[in-house]
């Protein structure tokens, strides 16, 4: 079954023109991608790698039926990227642009409630459903169709526990990038949802790391809702802690966002605590 | 990007915010001709882009101009976490009545900007925010809309008595939310937000100020972008951000060469566990190009903590023959003799394992064990 994305997703690319665009959509569609369109303004007519180019988006969902986009232009124009393909009512954006302004994000957010769409990213490394679907720029060898959900606030860190459970034989059902920025269109909570309720998952895998709450929220709804075993794993135990930002950003987390304080609500949750990526094999096997 | 107190300042008194009379020096002449034009007592104040500076000994009240003279004389120059004073601050000082906190920031849970005000003012704001976080109002500032002023009346009627003040407080905290949204900031900040008296009628002033910019925007305000100050930072970062590179220094003596910043972390983190010092993070980012690895080991072996260096690759889009390749032309060209292990997983790791045969370099088969080969190298 997997989450988010799977054999009927029909992918547009915007900014598929550009030198990421072009190279990641001949990628995805090497893993079995269906790419159904590409939108550059200005380009609309032509075509890459056989994919046709339109000016918009709303033109390119007419035409090819898309019902995904994935986002690779420049972050000062990712914004209204976004903003284009909520408009044009797709299910799914993935946005892989990188140093969006925060306050564009606080917009873009409120922008979305009440709207259909599901925002992934930005600064998200995409998504994949091993064997079915690829929308990112996930590198394929990582990856084998299994039983694992994962889920990550990071890009590399992912490949490498990834590449541990496709190694141990166990694979994954959908593994998720949600990217790296303090705001983000989908969260941890959203996504341990869908994992609970998707058949083909029988475990789930968070990678966090410090920074916000986010991974604590994670705990919370675990605790309530969660029947499925979760392993934890959280980057950034040595960071130094005065790299933060004055008091109000203090204040707010209340001495919140430690690798400490998460590590402890992960196990408060009864979530397996992993301190060594190469531990999932090991800690997997006592459940699988 | 941080940027000064007196350029925060004047930030405020544009958007018209009050603040005390005061003026910048650079020297001691300078403080001597500018305190001509003040009123004594004059506080001088040190700038640096750091907090605690009161703590510090960077802030002193001068009641004559031989006190000043010497306040000076020991403040400039004088260095803070690291930080050499360049320049102070002088300011007519106020009879304090009472020290607010009034702030804007981002609410990451939230999703949102959010005003945070206190009654509990000055510098223990962040203790009384862990110990009595009740003491502490936050509003959510609706994005499209801005703060509205009902929002800073709610709070102002549970700060003041005195209608005169709420109003003060809506018109500083509505100016203040128009600094946060004009400029993209991650920060402002008045702390304290003062009450004072003139004539028997009180108000509020803003005796320090704070602003963050949030640095992806810093496109769209190139006259804010103008005001960073580079000799503050640390010159090896700003050498890495000019390479493309995120690189923060630590006081270890492992060298780490990662690419994305979670498996940086994660990597610091192991050498850590298993009973070694990280000299620092870094971050390679997406492509690793022959010249940017060349920069890394640059920027890495210039610090002379450094005693030996993990390389730890997964490479997706990251081709692990290039990132061999980068490493030992780093190696020729910037003579390099520390023990290097490097473990390069994924995209053409065979041919990188092949490249590094014949060279002085330790291959690592994990991450794990490249962390204990790089420790092992270290202690001999």
């Amino acid at each position: 079954m997997a989450i988010l994305i799977n054999e009927n997703t029909k992918l547009v690319v915007q900014g598929i023109t550009g030198r990421d665009g072009s190279f990641h959509t001949q990628q995805m569609m090497e893993y079995g991608t269906k790419v159904v369109a590409g939108v550059t303004p200005g380009k609309g007519g032509s075509d890459v790698n056989g994919v046709p180019v339109f000016n918009t988006v709303r033109q390119a969902k007419e035409e090819t039926y898309a019902n995904s986009s994935i986002i690779f232009v420049p972050a000062q124009f990712a914004p209204d990227a976004i903003y284009e393909a909520v408009d044009a009512e797709i299910d799914l954006i993935v946005c892989i642009a990188e140093g969006i302004p925060t306050l564009e994000m606080v917009k873009i957010l409120t922008f979305l409630k009440g709207k259909k769409t599901r925002l992934v990213g930005p600064n998200s490394a995409g998504i994949i459903s091993p064997g079915l679907c690829k929308v990112g720029i996930l590198p394929a060898l990582a990856f084998k169709k299994g039983k694992v959900g994962v889920v990550s606030r990071s890009g590399t860190l992912t490949y490498e526990i990834a590449s541990h459970i496709t190694k141990a034989g166990y694979g994954e059902s959908t593994v998720i990038g949600i990217g790296g920025d303090p705001i983000i269109g989908t969260n941890f909570v959203d996504c341990l949802q869908l994992f609970q309720a998707d058949k083909q998952t029988e475990a789930i895998v968070i990678i966090g790391e410090i920074g916000g709450t986010d991974e604590e929220k994670a705990a919370d709804f675990i605790i309530k809702n969660m029947t499925k075993p979760v392993f934890g794993f959280i980057a950034g135990q040595t960071a130094p802690a005065d790299k933060r930002m004055g008091h109000a950003g203090a204040i707010i987390a209340g001495g919140k966002g430690t690798a400490k304080e998460k590590i402890q609500a992960f196990e408060k949750a009864g979530i397996t605590v992993i301190y060594e990526p190469e531990e999932i094999t090991d800690k997997l096997s006592k459940v699988m | 990007m941080k940027i000064y107190e007196y350029q925060a300042k004047e930030i405020f008194r544009n958007y018209n915010i009050p603040t005390s009379k005061e003026k910048i020096a650079f020297s001691l002449d300078e403080a001597k001709s500018v305190a001509k034009n003040l009123t004594f007592p004059i506080v001088v104040k040190a700038q640096v882009l750091v907090g605690g500076r009161g703590k510090a000994g960077g802030v002193k009240i001068a009641k004559d101009i031989n006190e000043l003279e010497s306040h000076v004389k020991s403040i400039l120059g004088m260095n803070i976490k690291g930080l050499t004073v360049k320049k102070v601050l002088l300011a007519e000082t106020i009879k304090i009545e009472a020290e607010y906190y009034v702030g804007i920031t981002i609410d990451r849970e939230k999703q949102s900007a959010v005003l945070i005000s206190s009654a509990s003012g000055g510098m223990d704001i962040e203790q009384v925010a862990q110990t009595s976080p009740e003491k502490i109002l936050t509003i959510v500032i609706p994005s499209f809309l801005g703060l509205k002023p009902f929002q800073s009346r709610n709070v102002g009627y549970q700060l003041f008595n005195d209608a005169n003040l709420v109003n003060n407080f809506i018109s500083i905290t509505t100016n203040l939310t128009r600094i946060f949204f004009d400029l993209d900031c991650s920060l402002v900040e008045i702390n304290p937000l003062a009450l004072y008296s003139v004539n028997n009628e009180k108000k509020l002033i803003a005796v320090d100020a704070k602003i963050v910019f949030d640095d992806n925007a810093l496109f769209k305000h190139p006259d804010m972008a103008a005001l960073r100050d580079i000799e503050s930072e640390e010159p090896s970062e700003v050498q890495a951000k000019k390479a493309d590179l995120s690189y923060v220094k630590l006081d270890g003596d492992v060298g780490c060469v990662v690419n994305g910043a979670g498996l940086a972390m994660a990597t610091m983190d192991l050498i850590k566990r298993h009973g070694g010092n990280p000299a620092n993070f870094l971050d390679i980012g997406g492509s690793s190009s022959p010249e940017k690895m060349r920069a890394a080991m640059k920027i890495l072996t210039a610090d002379k903590n450094v005693k030996a260096v993990l390389v730890n690759i997964f490479g997706g889009i990251t081709r692990c023959d290039d990132v061999a390749q980068g490493l030992l032309w780093a190696m020729k060209e910037e003579n390099i003799a520390l023990p290097i292990v490097a473990r390069l997983v994924g995209t053409n790791q065979d041919k990188a394992k092949a490249l590094l045969t014949d060279s002085p370099i330790t291959f690592a088969e994990t991450m794990t064990d490249g962390v204990k080969k790089v420790i092992k190298a270290l202690k001999g």
